[in-house]
């Protein structure tokens, strides 16, 4: 490989390195961005087969091509920025809601050894980053100078900041028992143990020990996410569409992306730190990518089963679940993680 | 890295105090409704302290914490006499805060943290650790001045106390960084190494200094930092402004010696005029602006910036022209100067919520008008503090004042000396218009002093108190000699 | 000029850039989105210092927490900018002399003469693997474990001071109890009565 690109390499000269993260970096944003628009059409279909629908199938072979012609609807239509809007942080509110759900892809390891920055601190880093996120919508909700979008971004401020600190507790629960705060050595970390020698191990993964956690991360993050049941962000029945209410054509489009980023980077990230990244659940099958993608999209239906079967929380109970519940819990189960893994019954020495 | 688990006994007060700290949450959580639970509580809190603080840790210096907590004599003796403060203040203002409704229980909560920080920094012998006392205290300190919180009053003066206490906090980081970065040290011994062996770059530790003496005024509430003081005792609740006038002064008294003394001892040249500079505007400008006072918070206030000053004029005189045998006698002065204050200031704003009732706050100088005739006894206790205040011969305030000016004089600042005189004679104009309402005036009204027993007991051990050592003022000061002696050298 | 200085200059400019704006912008929302600017670039400049640690959690603290429920309040307040800026112009000149002077006096303490690089070299890079986070820990919870625990009691003050300054309870006002309607059972709300079946 290091071989083949050398003449590339020296094309370049001295911006070879910028040039090959550039390339690295669209090697892992255009599969995404791909992934986001058929997720879109999973969620339709999913839902549609769980209503006893049938759901799009019109727009080419089985409407595969239904995505496409969605992102080119989007793509032509006009942005219309209201006349008592403030211009510049109108533009910016799709662009900060977007951004973080990508940067947060770059330390997300796909592979032994394929992760775009094999950072230290990348647990950190991840919770950073994410919790960027809720600028997109607050701003967005500001800057339309309209009262649903403002009480939607309200909502969202509340309910992200309160759901980060349980997820925050939980990923301490995990960077506990791994002893590391760098992705791939957690998802390693995972490969071991007593049911990993017994061939079983995908028992051996985090999600077993750290049940209570792996249960609130899950739903913490379709809380985080924004998704149903806890979608009072843009609960139509009494925001409207929320912060979303004045944005139309490609900035409403990005929105919309940022939120499938956000729910498919939920999904990932349950993968890597609960069920054992691209680890092979019983002993005889090889390790690789494939099986994150498994995984991944196992969660992800998850979030699309969760959406077609509950009814939406009222908002004063979204926050009870959050901090009268979810952290008192979180907050004790470090503490029982922290004194199990001092006590002799410590299984991860 | 090898860790050796640091040794608790020396802290062991601390540790009491902040897990009592977190019972009385509890139990103000989960049983409101037993209304003197909190306030006993924090008295046991402060009994049980006193007797750790006697019994566990040893006579001798002793460091723990890697170097960060030091347990000396003198700061015993301090940690001593603020429990007492503290818990003589919760006492009187008792009654005051259940007319108002006030009496919950995290003002105790809130009283029993601010010992917690105030014993913190009593022992720091660390920047980072003094620090943290410090915010510590006064978080809770800004907290409680705002406590009757449907007051304006009381919530502007919250508001100045935080705004301008974080600026003091400000400067006064920023002087520990230039410190830091200058000798390389945060804890007090290495940084005093640093200064002896001139390690240390001067210019940087001058710069720092300044910074350090501005957060330091700002804490005791001298010239030309004192704005936030008038404001802040006349606006608190009345039980607050006697917490924030008591104990509070022996920890900025801590702090003090703990940075200059202990510290920076080697710049005393420096810091000494430094000290000088505000101690002169202070005992100049608190004793005239207390005369055109009619609120006797008010004028409290303005005599509490002159004492400060005459405080700091105990730590002008330690060292002469490099000498420093005059040192820990001018230095024991300033402490029984501040322990003696601390024992008026309780008893005058005492008086102030002794006569204070429901509805009626006993706040202006005509409210004290013929207290004679509705209460000999009290008025007497009044006047006793007044002339102790004023520096009349044979009460506590006195011998604090001739201590200090006997160093001074020995320092041979004789101006200095001559000053702090002609300005006390000034000053006990305002304290005897005090006496003279009380005696010669007519009662505004003569409605009988209502008080819970304790508290007329209290107070009166407590005037009593300041006239007995007056008398035989001779344990004290002799106390305040040996702690410095066994700390310092 | 290196890469890592460049990239520190930049993100200087950004810094002083943003927190002027800070001052400056007229609108409150605005400034406080320009005080997020600059916390997230100065994060960026402690990341170039090494002090990976450091920098994320700025960025995670300041920027997705206390500024988040800042702007909640400050775009909620109706604050008249105007009223605010009334007498501007006439402290200005005090002021501006003022900050010219500190900052004059500053840079002669804290020029290169006793910060520069000659005075206090840059510190040799650290060993492959070398781990910021770790290292903060190892000493947080040893060596400085008695100010680590005093600060979260300081912590603890103000949020007891928070709490009881503003939590009351208003008369009049009906509340909800979530925990109640949870707790709700069919019994409580359903009876199920037998009844014989009537003839017309």
């Amino acid at each position: 490989m290091e071989a083949m690109l050398e003449p590339v390499a020296q094309f370049f000269g001295p911006t070879w390195p910028l040039v090959w993260t550039l390339v690295k970096i669209v090697a892992i944003i255009a599969p995404l961005m791909i992934c986001v628009a058929y997720l879109t059409l999973a969620e339709r279909k999913v839902i549609g087969y769980m209503q006893v629908r049938i759901g799009p199938n019109r727009v080419g072979p089985l409407g595969l091509l239904q995505p496409i012609a969605d992102g080119m609807k989007l793509l032509f239509k006009e942005i219309i920025v209201p006349s008592g809007a403030s211009k510049g942080l109108f533009i910016l509110g799709p662009i900060l809601a977007i951004a973080p759900s990508l940067v947060a892809w770059a330390v997300v390891p796909f592979d032994e050894g394929l992760v775009l920055a094999n950072v230290n601190a990348g647990l950190l880093f991840l919770l950073a980053v994410t919790s960027m996120e809720v600028y997109g919508v607050i701003v967005a909700g500001w800057a339309s100078n309209s009262k649903y979008p403002f009480l939607g971004s309200m909502r969202a401020a509340a309910q992200m900041v309160s759901y980060e600190v349980s997820m925050g507790f939980a990923l301490i629960c995990v960077l506990l028992i791994s002893a590391s705060l760098n992705l791939t050595d957690i998802v390693l970390s995972q490969g071991s143990g007593r049911f990993h020698d017994m061939g079983l191990s995908f028992l051996s993964w985090n999600w077993l020990p750290l049940l209570p956690m792996f249960v609130v991360f899950v739903i913490s993050g379709i809380a985080e996410t924004n998704r149903a049941p806890f979608d009072v962000v843009e609960g139509e029945a009494e925001v409207v569409a929320g912060h979303m209410v004045e944005y139309s054509g490609m900035s409403f489009a990005l929105f919309f992306l940022a939120e499938y980023a956000n729910m498919i980077l939920v999904s990932i990230l349950t993968s890597v730190l609960f069920l054992g990244g691209w680890l092979s659940p019983v002993g005889f099958l090889p390790d690789g990518f494939h099986w994150l993608a498994l995984k991944t999209a196992a969660i992800l239906f998850i979030f699309l089963w969760a959406r077609a079967t509950f009814p939406r929380f009222r908002y004063d109970h979204i926050m009870r679940l959050g901090w009268k519940v979810f952290i008192p819990v979180t907050l004790v189960w470090v503490i029982v993680v922290a004194v199990w893994m001092m006590s002799p019954l410590s299984i991860w020495r | 890295m090898n860790f050796v688990v640091p040794d608790f006994y020396p802290a062991a007060a601390e540790i009491f105090v902040a897990v009592m700290a977190l019972v009385i949450m509890l139990a103000g959580a989960f049983a409101r409704s037993v209304r003197w639970l909190a306030y006993t509580l924090t008295q046991l809190t402060l009994v049980g302290a006193a007797l750790i603080t006697i019994f566990v840790p040893s006579v001798d210096v002793s460091y723990t914490f890697s170097g960060m907590f030091v347990s000396d004599l003198f700061g015993n003796v301090l940690k001593l006499l603020i429990y007492l403060a503290v818990g003589v203040a919760l006492l009187y203002g008792r009654g005051y805060l259940a007319d108002r409704r006030m009496e919950r229980p995290e003002y105790y909560l809130l009283a029993v943290l601010m010992t917690l920080g105030m014993m913190v920094m009593v022992s720091a012998n660390h920047l980072l650790t003094l620090y943290i006392g410090l915010e510590m205290m006064s978080l809770a300190l800004y907290g409680m001045t705002a406590f009757d919180r449907d007051s304006v009053r009381s919530t502007e003066a919250a508001m100045k106390y935080f705004v301008l206490g974080a600026l003091a906090s400000g400067l006064l980081l920023y002087g520990m960084s230039m410190i830091y970065g200058a000798t390389g040290a945060l804890d007090f011994v290495s940084i005093k190494d640093a200064l002896y062996f001139q390690t240390a770059n001067k210019t940087v530790l001058l710069f720092g200094l300044v910074f350090l003496m501005a957060g330091i005024a700002f804490k005791l509430g001298v010239v030309p930092f004192h704005m936030w003081v008038p404001d802040v005792y006349q606006g608190a609740p009345t039980a607050v402004t006697l917490l924030i006038a008591s104990a509070p002064k022996l920890a900025a008294f801590a702090m003090t010696m703990r940075l200059l003394v202990f510290a920076l001892f080697e710049l005393a040249e420096q810091w000494q005029a430094m000290l000088m500079f505000l101690a002169v505007l202070s005992i100049i400008l608190g004793n005239l602006a207390a005369i055109a006072q009619s609120n006797i918070k008010r004028m409290l206030a303005y005599s509490g910036i002159s004492h400060m000053g005459f405080m700091l004029l105990g730590l002008v005189a330690g060292v002469v022209s490099g000498e420093t045998h005059n040192a820990i006698t001018a230095y024991s002065a300033a402490m029984f100067y501040a322990v003696a204050y601390v024992l008026m200031s309780l008893a005058s704003f005492g008086m102030v919520l002794l006569l204070a009732r429901a509805g009626f706050e006993a706040e202006e100088i005509d409210d004290f008008k013929g207290l004679n005739k509705r209460s000999p006894w009290f008025a007497a206790m009044m006047m006793i503090v007044m002339f102790s205040m004023a520096g009349i011969p044979f009460f506590i305030g006195f011998f604090a004042k001739l201590a200090v000016l006997q160093s001074v004089v020995a320092a041979g600042y004789v101006w200095l000396a001559v000053l702090a005189v002609v300005m006390s004679v000034i000053g006990a104009f305002y304290y005897l218009r005090v006496v003279k309402v009380m005696y010669f005036d007519a009662p505004a009204d003569d409605a009988p002093i209502h008080a819970p027993a304790e508290m007329r007991v209290m107070m009166s051990v407590n005037g009593l108190s300041i006239a007995a050592l007056g008398l035989m003022p001779q344990g004290l000061t002799y106390l305040c000699w040996i702690a410095l002696l066994a700390s310092l050298t | 000029m290196d890469f890592k200085t460049f990239v520190f200059y930049f993100l200087g400019a950004i810094l002083v850039f943003a927190a002027l704006r800070v001052i400056t912008a007229r609108n409150p929302v605005h400034a406080a989105l320009y005080l997020v600017l600059a916390f997230f670039t100065a994060g960026g400049v402690w990341l170039l210092l090494h002090a990976e640690f450091l920098a994320i959690v700025l960025v995670m603290v300041y920027v997705g927490a206390v500024m988040v429920l800042f702007l909640f309040v400050v775009m909620m307040l109706d604050i008249n900018v105007e009223r605010l800026r009334q007498g501007f112009w006439s402290y200005l000149p005090v002021g501006a002399l003022i900050g010219i002077l500190l900052v004059v006096e500053m840079t002669i303490v804290l020029g290169g003469r006793y910060f520069g690089l000659e005075v206090m070299p840059e510190p040799p890079a650290m060993a492959e693997g070398y781990s910021n986070t770790r290292a903060l820990g190892m000493v947080l919870y040893t060596e400085y474990v008695y100010p680590f625990e005093l600060a979260s009691l300081v912590l603890l003050v103000a949020m007891i001071v928070a709490v009881t300054l503003t939590l009351r309870k208003r008369k009049g006002t009906k509340y909800i109890n979530p925990d109640d309607q949870v707790a709700v059972k069919r019994e409580g709300r359903v009876e199920l009565v037998k009844m014989p079946a009537e003839k017309e």
